[in-house]
């Protein structure tokens, strides 16, 4: 375990499971045309929070709603906390209307991590789609902090546009490191475009990395999780050692309403980090 | 002169091939090598070649009135461009272009139809191989006209 993961047991303020603790918004950045990054604050009073790679927060503007999302900043960084979404929902849209210095409600962090300590010893791929890179930044922070701790470490990042690349300054700076392999494709591009257009899956047959000893892990669309991962299983990756993040309706987040229930699994609770071996026969479910 | 069989040979397109069929295909091949911006065909135009990507980038792209250039896919090292030198009319349904500076190996289409024509366990070879990349592309384009990344997918 990495020393930064030190408790990651959920915030609970007063006994109280659902009382979010107060953030101040200290920056909000715009990444693409509908997606921003809030960088949060905790109250000088406020508990010390640590999380892992993968984990997300119950996010509450007040007088609006609550919503899980995903934390996108990095583990080992103190006295911010950071989360990427897009403004789609009432709330998200609530959200993007906050400002610098507005404050926002949180509570967490819940969930089932990346497996960025199973993966020491073995070639690490990254397959993000769309907003999904958001929720696997973390561990990429990680296993870059660490980097003589793993093999090649490979990221495969597809999007709708060119337009709506996300982390974009971030992910330059990623290719240009030696020890980072790092892949962008787009669905669609006009032409001015030097870059891969086509699905992220395409990517995966020529990607530098040995399938017989790697872990992969897969945040995006569901099928886009699912094609990924049969393009994956097709390379020789076993499917045990493919993770990929589930999203259903969490709302209580520690395993008590129901909401999101997936099969026998809570996907709060036992998610939304899933090995992909666990999960495979509910994702082909149209039911669930 | 550099002979093209090691490098057909070594090719993943070309994978289980005898070499008898090996030796009759470098017959019909030959180095080719575009500058960036060159179009490599043109939709319309007769389709008598197919290449192989050595090195560099080529778009897949259609023109039209009010978007102008529209890429469809593109394709890099080690990837097969055009399928349509194999199928009647063998006339080219999208545009080409070298984004990047590529080299690769062209296929003589009239030659290669020739060669299937008179040894069908050869024509039979290179149709399995065509039909594998007619499905994986098939496949890719289905997921991409799913628009996955839209907001309402």
């Amino acid at each position: 375990m990495f020393e930064h993961n030190v408790s990651t047991e959920p915030l609970y303020i007063e006994g109280s499971p659902f009382l979010p603790e107060p953030y101040v918004i200290r920056r909000v950045k715009r990444e693409t045309e509908d997606t921003f990054t809030l960088e949060l604050e905790p109250k000088p009073s406020a508990h010390p929070f640590t999380f892992l790679p993968g984990q997300f927060n119950m996010v509450y503007v007040y007088g609006v709603g609550e919503i899980p999302i995903s934390i996108s900043g990095d583990p080992s960084a103190r006295g911010v906390l950071v989360h990427t979404t897009r403004a789609v929902g009432s709330v998200t849209k609530a959200m993007d209307r906050l400002k610098k210095g507005d404050m926002i409600g949180i509570r967490g962090p819940y969930g089932i991590p990346w497996p960025v300590d199973e993966a020491v010893g073995k070639d690490v791929v990254i397959v993000a789609g769309g907003i999904g890179l958001a929720p696997l930044r973390p561990s990429l922070y990680t296993l870059l902090q660490n980097r003589d701790r793993y093999g090649k470490v490979v990221l495969l990042y597809g999007t709708r546009t060119p337009a709506d690349i996300l982390f974009r300054e971030e992910l330059e700076q990623w290719r240009a490191r030696f020890d980072l392999d790092v892949f962008v494709t787009v669905d669609r591009a006009m032409a001015g475009w030097k870059g891969n257009v086509g699905v992220v899956t395409t990517l995966i047959a020529k990607s530098p990395f040995d399938p017989r000893n790697a872990v992969a892990m897969i945040c995006g669309p569901e099928v886009m999780m699912r094609f990924t991962a049969m393009e994956l299983i097709k390379r020789g990756v076993d499917g045990q050692q493919i993770y990929v993040s589930m999203e259903r309706n969490m709302e209580c987040g520690v395993g008590l309403c129901g909401h999101c229930q997936y099969g026998h699994h809570f996907v709060c609770k036992d998610g939304p980090v899933f090995r992909y071996g666990s999960i495979k026969d509910l994702i082909m479910k149209w039911e669930i | 002169m550099e002979s093209l069989e090691p490098i057909l040979t070594a090719h993943p397109f070309f994978k289980g091939l005898d070499q008898a069929h090996i030796n009759l295909i470098t017959g019909c091949a030959s180095n080719v090598r575009f500058n960036e911006g060159k179009f490599i065909f043109r939709e319309g135009e007769e389709a008598h070649q197919f290449y192989l990507i050595r090195e560099g980038r080529v778009a897949i792209e259609l023109f039209t009135p009010n978007r102008g250039h529209i890429t469809i896919e593109t394709l890099d090292e080690g990837d097969i461009v055009g399928w349509s030198w194999l199928i009647p009319p063998y006339n080219w349904h999208f545009d080409a272009k070298a984004i990047e500076a590529t080299r690769a190996i062209a296929l003589d289409g009239k030659c290669l139809r020739k060669k299937c024509e008179d040894d069908h366990d050869l024509g039979f070879e290179i149709l399995k191989r065509f039909a594998h990349i007619m499905e994986q592309r098939l496949a890719s384009t289905r997921i991409q006209l799913l628009d996955l990344y839209d907001v309402r997918a």
